[in-house]
């Protein structure tokens, strides 16, 4: 710490930090735009001057820019210096020589960053009078809007695009003025994390495309916290409604998850929301031959009623992307013993031992960000790209920080980011790939390892091995395979904070077993390696920790047990179990109950239908795949018969008089129960102040102080302003009035701030003030608990189930499953957006497999496996393995194949009658 | 007697054929040093001649070497040959006509610094200079003067020329630094300094074309015979380009501290047409205009004294403004250039430069206002000393001292607004 001198006050303060840094901490306004908090100072656009002096005697003083400037002890800077506070409005008088002056027009409005700085600097007349420059622009895709004449050229853009976030296809091009942002020719923009340019931007140039569809101003739409349900990471997002229709989602920070950024499934995977596909009413069929016909919420609840009294057994299926509460709910409804996984049976094995694992070494479980500040790691199976979009981004960062000892030992601040990477080069930390084929990190890698799942884990087990001597061998390991073992090994072990990352998305067990080998042997020679699991969806750990059964044991039991009625949660069952099991399932099951929210293959076998809400309609839990409990709040108040499924579920219990009266009737009631009956439970009544909780006596308002229209908005129903909708399950309002938030002074507890927003600070850069420091944690802590928790068991016992060594068959390919970023997840692809950038459905063979059965390029093949088959174009492919073939699973028009699995590929035969699946 | 040192091909024909420049002594002083001399001893003699950058900034070239950190290895050296200064046209006839010298200076400065591969930066205009020595490049090696274990010690250098794209910041080291590895020609920050992470991250010396011209003279003849031609601060040799309104422009090499009398009215011979001379920039468009008192032609011309007199040596590319030339028109000409040339990355040379170029263009024309001279000459105090880089500041030289100096050129073109 040194001590250094802010207009004459003096402040404490980290040495070495830069001086724009400190003063946004501290809560000085100082106008920036090329610096930025998650990507460090390059100098470029000179907004952040500040007024330098020698000593005390010094009046003179010198202008630096405060990003560049360290802070060592006794510097005396002024921010409010007058020849400073006129260069700072100058720069904005230049930035503005070009930019349009027609912000009503601009999507950036209301929450554009050169807007508050313009503000902040007091800049407003222009001596400038010429014709300002005028770009063409670009067609970049679904995703986002182009708008070239905005720019302000800080650079943001490209730095993020390729420095960080490793695209190729985009660029700054040119000179002087006219430089330009964009890529070589129109085109989708490659990049998984495109959608961030959206909020680095500090202007207008990069916007929201499906935003744009349905345009709303910021402060026109009603937001509330809430996480995403795309993948089991579980990045904290800000989605915005307006007329009940759910208009965009924008990043939330947490420091310890996503930070500033999201992917563009999770970004743009919103739209479903407001999909045609939607189930609005309650439906009903008098027999399996006729057809729905829409009834009452209370017709159907009656139906139910009487289904589930004259039923000797009802069993509940739960869901994997429904929250903990409505799992809960149904689990309480049909009872633990009755309650089952909906997840796929592998999916349930794998979460289930994941559990398992995690609960050995609790404080070995890595965070997001922790991933990102690991100095080594080891990708054991996941194509993290597809499967967990930021964990790719975060190993991105990773190789950077073993390298920064490099520039470290160069005196080279770590913000100073143009000198870092000078000094770095492309060195980079140890990143070790094993995965089934190519995947969008290896550019990153230091070596990569394509092979069959089986030997991805000896891999895994051979490092252990090598690490600790101690952890088993696996036998017969070819010496490519051990010598990379132990160049893995070492690098491992010569970290400081080494992670390993895997999963379930191989749906191999070996393989978690192999990574939690790893992490034990790490830790059994004192290092805190970490262990970072990626699961299949939103809240499979949360379902899994219910302890339900297996859906296998669902079908056993109603085939066998003369079941009468199944209540199935959010869940289209087609997508987790081959389709003659449910065929048959579904026959011997009198009477199904669906809640869910999009019309699928499974609420078509629904006698009674419900229409179930989505996250952006609900309050929740989900729990994240290092068992963090996050807890998301209803944008809006579903409209038509919608209803969140606990409350349905607590309906059914109602009408069945099942439940006591009171406690379980409110949102904080079902969570008590929970912890009561669960009580391992209890962070998830932590995570959020309960329903009853106020600030000077009000609730939290989601919708901005500036919120308009409220009173014509229903004009053409009613002149008279109805009454806003009440929320008794949780301290948020549906409204404008309650407590506005003056951040840092008081503001509400991060679980529970619906928009970052502070005075003068409308755009997403507002978030200084909420935060500790900048890019630290946010005031009071960051949402989100843990439910798995130290103390660590004693040393738990190495894993030794090592499989044996892949062997090749004759006639057949060992099917393995690929993952699309776009396709493979079931919500997100209701999106135009991303069903557009879904790949086709094919079969990836390795070249000498493809020779070996004679298959040339153009062929369609018949794959039969699972009992079912298929066709499906060939796509040869290098890096698959021989003996092996990747297919994407997951999209939409396959039918589910429980992978990985062997399969006979032949070319379909001509004339073949076979039909096309889906 | 030979007159020349840098310019010697004026007095040697066919300099640039490897053996006549053999004959005539060439590569004498590599393989002297090489052999004999330790990389700290040659070091010592460049310090001792005080040799001073050509490319601008006069920095002592011994002193920069000693920079460079030896426990950070590999080591580089870059000649700068980007020579876009308007007005400079030196090293271009020291390239094509006497490139051995320069060469030879190159591997020079490599020993020196320990660099087993060094760089030619050429600007994109250059193509047939890098391929004439791309050819020189080659003889040198057929002939032993570059490869492995030089004339049988354990020191190896290779050289390799790289052509830009024509863009006059890539002059400016750092963006030159940038371009040389592949990236668009923006400048970097300092610090680091190049001597410490510089091309490729690594240490890193940059020397002019005709700085390093001047080392093999100074090894083969010593800093003590070096140090009788100059001046006490500026000693040696300098190429001074001179043009605009002379009669004879040109390349003069002169020893440093000759007057501007000297050059232009006994080498240039006098003004076109015998016109009375107005002002003179000596550091191409990058200087301050120096109004032509009878004071300031009895100036010496090295770093110091012509510094006092109001703008940089600079490169030394002396450009002559007689009574027909309208400062404000001067003025347009270098802020259309800067604007052109800016490199687009910090806000008030991207942006100022350009409302430069509209208020000097809008002035020029005689359609400007009163107050837009004084405009022109606030928005040169907002880029005075607030740029990411040098250009920034040169950018404003020409306009803002035309403005303080020759007002009247400036007024005599706005409109009068009556009061
Ligand atoms: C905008 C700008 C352009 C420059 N152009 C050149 C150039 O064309 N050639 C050159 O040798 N130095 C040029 N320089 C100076 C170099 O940055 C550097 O100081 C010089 O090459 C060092 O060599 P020296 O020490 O031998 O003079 C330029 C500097 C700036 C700021
Ligand atoms: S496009 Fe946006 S982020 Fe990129 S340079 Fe321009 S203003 Fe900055
Ligand atoms: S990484 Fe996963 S949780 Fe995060 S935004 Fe993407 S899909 Fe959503
Ligand atoms: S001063 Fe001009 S040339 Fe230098 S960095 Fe700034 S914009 Fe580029
Ligand atoms: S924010 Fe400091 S120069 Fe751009």
């Amino acid at each position: 710490m040194v001590t250094i001198y802010i207009d004459g006050k003096p402040y404490q303060v980290d040495a070495g930090q830069n001086l724009l840094h400190i003063c946004l901490s501290m809560g000085i306004n100082l106008p920036y735009f090329c610096w930025h908090p998650a990507m460090g100072s390059v100098g470029a656009c000179r907004q952040c001057a500040v007024k330098q002096f020698r000593d005390e005697n010094d009046t003179r003083g010198r202008l630096v820019m405060a990003c560049m400037t360290p802070a060592v002890e006794g510097l005396r800077i002024s921010v409010q210096d007058p020849q400073a506070v006129e260069f700072r409005a100058s720069i904005i008088e230049w930035l503005m020589e070009n930019h349009p002056h027609d912000c009503p027009v601009c999507d950036e409005g209301g929450e554009c960053h050169l807007q508050d700085m313009t503000v902040m600097t007091g800049h407003t007349y222009r001596h400038y009078r010429w014709k300002k420059r005028t770009f063409r622009n670009q067609n970049l895709g679904p995703f986002i809007n182009h708008e070239m004449n905005r720019c302000i050229q800080c650079y943001r853009c490209v730095r993020f695009y390729r420095g960080f976030a490793g695209g190729r296809d985009f660029d700054a091009f040119s000179n002087h003025n006219t430089v330009y942002f964009g890529r070589k020719t129109d085109g989708v923009l490659e990049s998984e994390f495109s959608g961030n340019l959206v909020e680095v931007c500090p202007t207008g140039v990069f916007t929201d495309k499906t935003f744009r569809k349905h345009y709303t101003r910021k402060w026109d739409l009603q937001t509330a916290p809430s996480v995403c349900v795309n993948c089991s990471l579980g990045c904290n997002t800000t989605p915005g409604e307006r007329y009940g229709q759910l208009r965009r989602i924008r990043n939330r920070y947490n420091f310890n998850v996503n930070g500033y950024f999201l992917c563009d499934r999770g970004r743009y995977g919103y739209e479903f929301v407001n999909s045609d596909r939607r189930i609005r009413q309650a439906r009903l069929r008098r027999n399996r031959e006729a057809a729905f016909e829409s009834v009452a919420p209370d017709e159907g609840l009656q139906r139910i009623k009487e289904i589930v009294k004259k039923s000797g057994r009802t069993i509940g299926i739960g869901s994997p992307r429904a929250s903990l509460e409505s799992n809960f709910a149904l689990r309480t409804l049909v009872g633990p013993e009755h309650f089952f996984s909906g997840a796929t049976v592998k999916d349930h094995e794998l979460v289930t031992e994941a559990i398992k694992i995690l609960r050995d070494i609790p404080s070995s479980m890595a965070s997001l960000h922790e991933v990102e500040t690991s100095d080594a790691a080891l990708v054991l199976g996941e194509d993290v790209n597809n499967v967990a979009p930021m964990a790719a981004y975060a190993l991105r960062q990773s190789v950077r920080c073993k390298p920064q000892a490099i520039s470290q030992k160069l005196k080279i601040s770590d913000w100073d980011d143009t000198a870092a990477r000078e000094a770095v080069q492309d060195q980079k930390g140890p990143l070790y790939l094993a995965t089934i084929a190519d995947t969008r990190l290896d550019d990153m890698a230091t070596r990569t390892f394509h092979a069959s799942p089986q030997e991805i884990a000896r891999l895994g087990f051979a490092v252990a091995h090598q690490i600790s001597p101690t952890a088993p061998q696996p036998e017969n390991l070819d010496s490519a395979a051990l010598e990379l073992s132990k160049m893995i090994a070492q690098d491992l072990k010569d970290a400081e904070s080494p992670v390993v990352v895997s999963g379930c998305s191989l749906e191999e067990k070996s393989i978690l077993y192999a990574a939690a080998n790893v992490v034990q042997a790490l830790r059994s020679i004192g290092k805190p390696a970490r262990l970072f699991l990626t699961l299949p969806e939103s809240n499979s750990l949360g379902l899994e920790l219910l302890e339900p059964g297996s859906l296998n044991q669902a079908f056993a039991i109603a085939r066998e047990d003369n079941v009468e009625a199944a209540i199935i949660l959010e869940n289209d069952l087609y997508r987790r179990s081959n389709p003659a099991l449910l065929e048959a399932f579904f026959k011997s099951i009198p009477s199904v109950i669906v809640l869910d929210s999009l019309d699928n293959p499974t609420a078509q076998k629904a006698d009674v239908l419900l229409p179930a809400a989505t996250f952006a309609e609900s309050d929740g839990t989900l729990v994240n795949n290092e068992s963090r409990a996050q807890r998301y709040f209803q944008v809006f108040v579903p409209q038509d018969d919608i209803k969140e499924s606990w409350v349905w579920l607590r309906a059914i219990g109602d009408a069945l008089g099942q439940e006591e009266p009171g406690a379980r009737k409110t949102f904080d009631g079902l969570i008590a129960d929970m912890v009561k009956e669960l009580p391992f439970l209890a962070p998830v009544q932590e995570i959020s102040p309960a329903s009853g909780f106020r600030i000077a006596g009000a609730k939290i308002p989601r919708q901005p102080h500036r919120y308009s229209g409220r009173t014509s908005m229903h004009a053409n129903v009613s002149v008279h302003e109805p009454q806003p909708p009440q929320d008794p399950d949780s301290p948020l309002s549906f409204s404008m009035e309650g407590f506005l938030a003056e951040p840092p002074i008081e503001q509400p507890p991060a679980s529970l701030i619906p928009e970052f927003w502070a005075p003068g600070w409308n755009s997403i850069q507002s978030l200084n003030k909420f935060q500790e420091e900048v890019s630290g944690p946010l005031i009071g802590g960051d949402p989100g608990k843990r439910i798995i928790l130290p103390p660590d068991p004693e040393q738990a016992a190495y894993f030794d189930e090592i499989p044996e060594p892949f062997a090749s068959r004759a006639g057949e390919l060992l099917l393995a499953p690929l993952y699309a970023i776009y396709g493979s997840e079931e919500l997100s692809i209701h999106t135009p957006g991303e069903a557009q950038l879904t790949p086709p459905l094919r079969l990836e063979i390795n070249p000498r497999d493809a020779q070996q059965f004679n298959l040339t390029g153009e062929t369609v093949l018949q794959v039969s496996v699972d009992s079912q088959v298929f066709e499906l174009p060939l796509h040869i492919s290098a890096s698959i393995p021989e003996g092996t073939a990747g297919m994407i699973c997951g999209l939409p028009e396959m039918p589910y194949v429980a992978l990985p699995a062997w399969g006979k590929v032949t070319p379909k035969p001509v004339n073949s009658s076979t039909e096309n699946p889906g | 007697m030979n007159k020349y040192i840098l310019l010697r091909h004026r007095d040697i024909p066919n300099l640039k054929d490897l053996q006549i420049y053999q004959e005539n002594g060439g590569f004498a002083a590599f393989r002297k040093i090489v052999t004999g001399l330790t990389p700290d001893q040659v070091m010592q003699e460049v310090k001792a001649s005080g040799l001073r950058g050509r490319g601008g900034a006069g920095f002592p070239t011994g002193v920069k070497w000693s920079f460079l950190p030896t426990n950070l290895w590999p080591h580089y050296v870059v000649a700068n040959a980007d020579e876009s200064e308007p007005g400079t046209f030196k090293d271009r006839e020291i390239l094509e006509e006497n490139p051995y010298q320069f060469l030879e200076g190159l591997a020079i400065a490599s020993y020196a610094v320990q660099a087993n591969t060094s760089y030619v930066y050429l600007r994109g205009e250059f193509d047939p200079l890098a391929a004439g020595l791309d050819r020189c490049i080659a003889a040198m090696e057929a002939a032993g003067l570059l490869g492995d274990n030089l004339f049988g010690t354990s020191y190896s250098l290779r050289l390799h020329t790289h052509l830009g794209a024509g863009a006059y910041v890539c002059g400016e080291e750092t963006a030159l630094l940038e371009s040389l590895e592949g990236r668009r020609g923006l400048p970097r920050l300092r610090p680091p300094f190049p001597a410490v992470v510089g091309l490729y991250g690594k240490p890193t010396v940059i020397n002019n074309v005709e700085t390093l011209t001047n080392l093999p003279p100074i090894l083969e003849n010593g800093a003590t015979w070096y140090r009788t031609i100059g001046t006490e601060k500026s000693p040696g040799p300098k190429v001074f380009c001179l043009s605009g309104r002379v009669k004879q422009p040109g390349n003069y090499e002169m020893p440093l501290g000759t007057t501007f009398r000297k050059l232009i009215y006994e080498y240039g011979g006098g003004i076109l047409d015998d016109r009375p001379i107005k002002a003179i920039m000596p550091a191409g468009a990058s200087s301050a205009l120096i109004p032509a008192t009878e004071a300031v032609l009895d100036t010496p011309m090295d770093y110091e004294a012509v510094a006092q007199v109001g703008s940089p040596l600079g490169s030394a590319s002396v450009i002559i403004l007689d009574d027909t030339v309208r400062m404000d028109w001067l003025a347009n000409k270098t802020a259309h250039f800067f604007s052109h040339e800016s490199c687009g990355k910090c806000t008030p040379c991207r942006e100022g430069t350009y409302w430069m170029a509209h208020l000097t263009d809008r002035i020029a024309a005689g359609k400007a206002e009163a107050q837009d001279v004084e405009l022109l000459h606030d928005v040169t105090s907002q880029i005075q000393g607030k740029c990411f880089c040098a250009l920034g500041e040169f950018s404003i030289m020409a306009v803002r001292s035309g403005i303080e100096l020759f007002r009247a050129d400036f007024d005599a073109r706005a409109k009068r607004v009556e009061s």
